[in-house]
């Protein structure tokens, strides 16, 4: 048979379809296509891509089970080291990790690793046949740690992956979680045509399965604060409360209504649903003219979210050019694609606004320099190239920061000057059975590195509590 | 899920709700404020603790019909569960330290503004409370202010009741006999805390405000609720909401709070509407 040289295919809605629904984009591989892309495995012996995932799933095996056609056994391959199958396999970015160092990779296209993880995930989804099997639970038991209580502060990717592995080790697992829902930048920040909030549901189903106890609406440093989770008899918590605070451009107008933090807009639209009001209550405003400043994942996904509001001219604005921007190559194609326009090399220096809203944004237009400390060409102002973009919004999406309500409410934690906790190569913080990972760690990163984060956590918190136990 | 345990209503359209919520009632101080969801279709709504009781796990949260979401609360009854409460949240207010305290409340912000009464009182504070809305049925708890009030003042926009005129035309007669006051406090409409802040900077006594600006999450996360104090930019749910009344934006904030006027008149018709 000859090689396939390009991935296979994944059919997907079209675009002036799409723009007007919240469904998701992509439709998954058939059973057909996923073994057709499933034989494109070289089954190579020195596996790198196992080493390009974070949390080292054997991906060469779940490759062959699919074309074994066993699903299911592929399914249990994955979650042996991978808590949230299905959502990995939409949002991870594949082509920086696992995909990156793939064999096949070389002279073609990789193996489409991220597609067919997502394959295997629905696949058991719909069957019903996603839990982790009692025999690899059973695995996993460390008999000294039954029934020993641990805290996890966040339900977002983090604290999710921990607590699975936590319970599958035997202990009696807490989530709390400060919103109402679970599942953190998965529920509030990503978007149902990305990420469809079922499967959300059902991946955390699948981790409450494991015992797990997830107590909404409370705010650890708050409703509750570490010291007294301790004295609770938790012996040992994680925080994955992850990257909450938003940044401001501090350019004049970022007060006028209509402007909003992408964590407000997508919060709005994902969390709070107002995607269906009025039938649900919480209202967002868009209206024809849209500028997302910005050029991220996050950027994407507001100016997305934007079209499918019914803005008629969605722009991204970004003060560096085409190459540098941060998002996946794959979200500024579905961007793109969607008629989202770039307007690259500008920098917004004000907003300005009629009546109290925002009615124009002034950008600078900028030019490539040297390189800067991030290895980028640093972006110089053009002197007198100011213009106007008429708009009626504009959504910031320049990044966050940790949130500092449980750090500054916790006595002996040690943060990094720009609100980080600080960790080592452990997971584990300045204060002793207290670990911590994923954003709040690292900064705005990805799912699958605070995924990564929550399994090191959980494996340092059972060889703590072992330790513990023999003192 | 939380129970109501008791409800009252204060005036025609402010009601008083007693809910179960231990965690809460453990760690609230006065100022610190909850968010609530009414049902899963709701928004989250910030929400002032009255009162609270460490020992049976009860808060106190007292609000006006102003819009869909209150009113739909204000709905409910004894026995009814709110989908979610989540507090406290917020900084509390630093009582200690101030011998002669005037406390102003309008309209239902006096609900707002009476645990911080108690508080200031209980502390062992003087303290002299103005309470104001427009005519003597939206006066609101009168006997609990007089409780922990040693000096109480009433007034109503069309003289039905106490004082004819406005809170501020009291305020501005204690300042000008009395030059011990060493701290104002105003909770209520905008334009009432800057008519206050206006008055007392002339008289150089320290005030602070309570803001009740749109929030989401309440918890640093969405900055929707920014307000720019002394030139710097502020997230009244994790910064504040009590700010430096000298400092605050007034003008922003009023804009900020119209931000939703008419998809808030739309989903209030609309209630409205079922109603009849």
């Amino acid at each position: 048979m000859a090689l396939q040289k390009k991935k296979t295919p994944m059919k997907e809605q079209a675009p002036e379809e799409r723009i007007k629904n919240f469904k998701e984009v992509p439709f998954g591989y058939s059973d057909k296509e996923a073994v057709v892309e499933a034989e494109r495995c070289l089954q190579c012996k020195h596996q790198p891509c196992v080493e390009g995932c974070p949390v080292h799933v054997p991906i060469p095996q779940f490759i062959q089970a699919v074309i074994d056609g066993d699903v299911v056994e592929a399914n249990q391959i994955i979650k042996s080291k991978n808590n949230l199958p299905a959502v990995c396999g939409r949002v991870c970015p594949q082509e920086e990790q696992c995909e990156d160092v793939c064999v096949m990779g070389i002279k073609n296209e990789p193996v489409a690793i991220g597609r067919l993880e997502r394959y295997v995930a629905d696949y058991n989804m719909e069957r019903g046949t996603d839990s982790t099997s009692a025999e690899e639970i059973e695995k996993m038991k460390v008999p000294e740690l039954e029934g020993r209580k641990v805290a996890v502060i966040g339900a977002g990717p983090a604290g999710l992956t921990a607590a699975a592995d936590l319970a599958k080790y035997g202990l009696e697992v807490t989530i709390f979680e400060a919103l109402h829902e679970t599942g953190g930048v998965l529920r509030y920040g990503i978007p149902e045509f990305r990420l469809p909030k079922a499967i959300v549901d059902q991946e955390v189903e699948a981790i409450k399965e494991l015992g797990v106890d997830i107590q909404l609406n409370v705010v650890v440093g708050k409703s509750i604060t570490v010291d007294e989770l301790f004295e609770k008899g938790y012996e040992s918590l994680f925080i994955g409360v992850g990257a909450g605070l938003p940044r401001f451009l501090n350019i004049p107008g970022e007060n006028l209504n209509g402007v909003y933090s992408a964590n407000e807009f997508l919060t709005r639209v994902n969390l709070m649903k107002a995607f269906k009001y009025p039938e649900y209550k919480t209202p967002v405003v868009v209206k024809d003219k849209v500028a997302v400043v910005g050029a991220g994942n996050v950027a994407m996904d507001a100016a997305r979210t934007a079209k499918r509001l019914g803005a008629e001219d969605v722009y991204i604005v970004y003060r560096r050019a085409e190459e540098q921007m941060p998002a996946r190559s794959e979200e500024i194609h579905h961007a793109r694609e969607e008629g989202i326009e770039f307007k690259l090399l500008n920098n917004p220096v004000a907003i300005h606004g009629k009546e109290g809203r925002v009615s124009q944004m002034e950008c600078q237009q900028m030019e490539l320099g040297e390189k800067d400390d991030s290895g980028r060409r640093r972006p110089i102002p053009i002197e007198g190239s100011n213009w106007m973009l008429d708009l009626d919004t504009v959504i910031i999406a320049i990044g966050q920061n940790p949130n500092p309500l449980l750090t500054s409410n916790t006595k002996d934690l040690k943060t990094k000057s720009w609100g980080g906790i600080e960790v080592n190569e452990d997971q584990q913080t300045s204060r002793e059975g207290v670990y911590a990972g994923g954003d709040v760690v690292t900064g705005a990163a990805t799912v699958i590195k605070a995924m990564g984060a929550g399994k090191t956590a959980a494996e340092n918190i059972k060889n703590y509590l072992l330790e513990k136990s023999k003192k | 899920m939380y129970e109501i345990l008791e409800k009252e209503v204060l005036a025609p359209t402010i009601k008083k709700l007693k809910v179960k919520a231990p965690l809460i009632a453990k760690k609230t101080k006065p100022g610190n404020f909850i968010i609530l969801r009414v049902d899963e279709k709701g928004e989250r709504i910030p929400l002032t603790v009255a009162d609270y009781d460490r020992k049976t796990g009860v808060i106190s949260i007292i609000f006006q019909e102003v819009g869909y979401s209150t009113k739909l609360l204000g709905k409910m009854d004894k026995g009814d569960q709110i989908q979610d409460i989540v507090g406290p949240l917020g900084h509390h207010i630093d009582l200690e330290g101030y011998e002669k305290v005037v406390l102003l409340g309008g309209g239902s912000g006096t609900a707002l503004l009476y645990p911080k009464v108690r508080g200031f009182y209980e502390q062992g504070a003087e303290v002299i409370s103005i309470t104001g809305a427009r005519t003597k049925n939206l006066i609101i708890l009168e006997e609990e202010l007089e409780k922990y009030s040693d000096r109480l003042f009433i007034a109503t926009d069309d003289g039905s009741y106490g004082h004819h005129g406005f809170v501020t035309d009291i305020l501005k007669d204690l300042l000008e006999k009395e030059d011990d006051i060493d701290l104002v406090v105003a909770i209520g409409p905008v334009p009432m805390m800057k008519a206050v802040a206006d008055l007392t900077k002339e008289y150089g006594v320290e005030t602070i405000v309570s803001l009740n600006t749109i929030m989401v999450d309440g918890t640093g996360m969405c900055g929707a609720c920014r307000v720019t104090v002394g030139g710097e930019r502020k997230f009244t749910c994790v910064d504040g909401p009590a700010f430096d009344a000298h400092q605050v934006d007034f003008n922003e904030l009023m804009n900020r709070l119209n931000f939703y006027q008419n998809e808030e008149d739309l989903v209030y018709d609309t209630a409205v509407e079922e109603d009849n």
